[in-house]
């Protein structure tokens, strides 16, 4: 998909977002995945991205348990995508205390009103 | 050109610390260490003529401190990159006074947060592309560098709490710090879990505190009655600003502004006699150390155990008690000036290092974002 003059970055992302897919920008410059949008590439600084689909498979690279007063903690983590970009996210399938690095997950959008979130469960659980 | 040599602090001070009850403002704090910094320099207001401050209270902190404390500077820096930007302030005021364009330096900063409520008080914006999990700012941010610290160097929970006991093995010689009763390896472990790995003892302190530094040239510090404890090189360093951009979670920017601070002292880290390390979390002292070339990369763990940076032990760290034991008012790099300096001057009583004459200070900001180091030398390192 490519990013019309004047529509944002962050517009396109939801976009893609809506329709159950994780959009990130690919660089015609360098080559680099970039993510989060924008309209320069911090790699090279070239103007010249374009929009692509991830396939929402990614490794956990960091993963932490947040603690609340009351209920489970919840799940933080970083995932890498196989496309060479990494996001903040969290894994839904699992206890979060138990969330490891190196795991294989895959995107789901889920939603939080009218609001696309993209979460990750374990491949395993893939359906 | 180098800033070597060219400045020096020749004045340090706190405020009240800890708690100072209601009503009492973040400026009030500033006033009281300004005061006290001022006096310690023996140097008066009218003296100043560069003011550096940075805040989450204030959105254009320089005016409101000059406007308080009826300082007009000519020159003003209020750079800010969280609890780094007063050892940027450092820097940047060296630079400053040696391109002539100041000549006697302010660097403030003070915050009530435990009086105000008890919460960490930031002006941090959140991440659109990270609040969504709802990440616990800035612990959770820390975390999870302290998740990839241990899955690839397999560092242990029980190595970071070390850095906690040490720090608390400072701070019970300190006495102005703020916790000082005895811990332990296994209380840290077993203390309330915040964001994993980090438990409520892996994490600084919410404190009130303030602090002021006067710098000026080495020239005009020698008319002075204060030992001038001079700058002796500095660097800073940033890669990103939100965690999920920072390119490897078990590297900081330190690894750039250590070697550029080196670079300019002319000295490494063997030639440290005092490191205060910015303790926000326990992963801090253990990536900073690394970084900083203390030890190897991924052997931080090791290198804190066994109470190797405890008083007595090899390498003397965060000698206040830290930000983890001592005071951590929001932003803590003001702090860690005044502890080296004191310990340069040999005025540190019971935690006084034997023979210090370099100490390093290591501002961090953010979450793990903004990187400055400084390296601090008696007369006799000139
Ligand atoms: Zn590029």
């Amino acid at each position: 998909m490519h990013q019309e003059a004047g529509e944002p970055p962050a517009g396109v992302y939801r976009r893609h977002l809506e329709s159950g897919r994780l959009g990130f920008q690919r660089c015609a410059g360098c080559g680099a995945a970039v993510f989060y949008p924008r309209v320069v590439c911090p790699v090279c600084g070239s103007a010249d991205l374009t929009w692509e689909t991830s396939s929402g498979r990614g490794i956990v690279y960091a993963t932490t348990a947040v603690y609340r007063r009351e209920g489970d903690p919840y799940s933080v983590v970083l995932v890498d995508l196989e496309e060479g970009f990494r996001m903040m996210s969290r894994v839904e399938s699992a206890p979060a205390e138990e969330v490891e690095i190196g795991a294989r997950v895959t995107l789901r959008v889920d939603h939080e009103g009218d609001e696309p979130i993209p979460v990750f469960v374990l491949r395993d659980e893939e359906r | 050109m180098s800033l070597r040599g060219k400045v020096a602090v020749v004045g340090v001070a706190e405020s009240e610390l800890g708690e100072v009850g209601t009503g009492f403002t973040p400026l009030d704090l500033i006033g009281q260490a300004t005061h006290r910094a001022l006096e310690d320099a023996g140097l008066g207001k009218s003296d100043v003529d560069g003011l550096f401050s940075a805040s989450a209270y204030y959105h254009m902190p320089t005016l409101s401190v000059g406007e308080y404390l009826g300082i007009r500077p000519r020159y003003s820096d209020a750079t800010s990159m969280g609890g780094s930007s007063f050892v940027s302030h450092l820097f940047h005021a060296a630079a400053a006074i040696d391109a002539g364009l100041c000549e006697v330096a302010l660097i403030t900063y003070g915050s009530t947060q435990l009086s105000g409520g008890g919460r960490l008080v930031t002006g941090s914006e959140a991440d659109p592309y990270e609040a969504p999990y709802n990440p616990r700012y800035p612990v959770s941010m820390y975390a999870l560098a302290a998740s990839r610290h241990m899955h690839e160097y397999g560092t242990t929970r029980e190595q970071l709490a070390e850095v906690a006991v040490a720090a608390r093995g400072w701070a019970k010689l300190n006495p102005k710090a703020f916790m000082r009763e005895d811990l332990t390896v296994e209380e840290v472990l077993s203390s309330r879990m915040v964001s994993s790995p980090l438990s409520v003892r892996d994490c600084c302190l919410v404190t009130d505190g303030g602090g002021a530094a006067i710098v000026t040239s080495a020239e005009r510090a020698r008319d002075l009655e204060v030992t001038p404890v001079y700058l002796l090189g500095a660097g800073e360093a940033h890669w990103h600003r939100n965690i999920s951009q920072m390119p490897d979670l078990t590297v900081s920017a330190a690894a750039e502004s250590g070697p550029r601070a080196y670079e300019m002292a002319g000295v490494g880290p063997e030639d440290v006699d005092a490191a205060m390390l910015y303790d926000a979390f326990t992963i801090n002292t253990v990536l900073f150390l690394e970084d900083l070339g203390f030890c190897e990369k991924g052997e931080g763990g090791v290198f804190v155990s066994g109470g190797r940076i405890s008083p007595g032990g090899e390498l003397a760290v965060n000698t206040s008690g830290g930000g983890l034991s001592y005071n951590h008012p929001g932003m803590y790099g003001l702090l860690l000036i005044v502890e080296a300096v004191r310990q340069l001057r040999g005025e540190c009583g019971d935690r006084q290092v034997p023979y210090a004459n370099i100490a390093l200070v290591h501002g961090n900001g953010g979450v793990l974002s903004s990187q400055v180091t400084a390296i601090l030398g008696s007369e006799s390192t000139l």
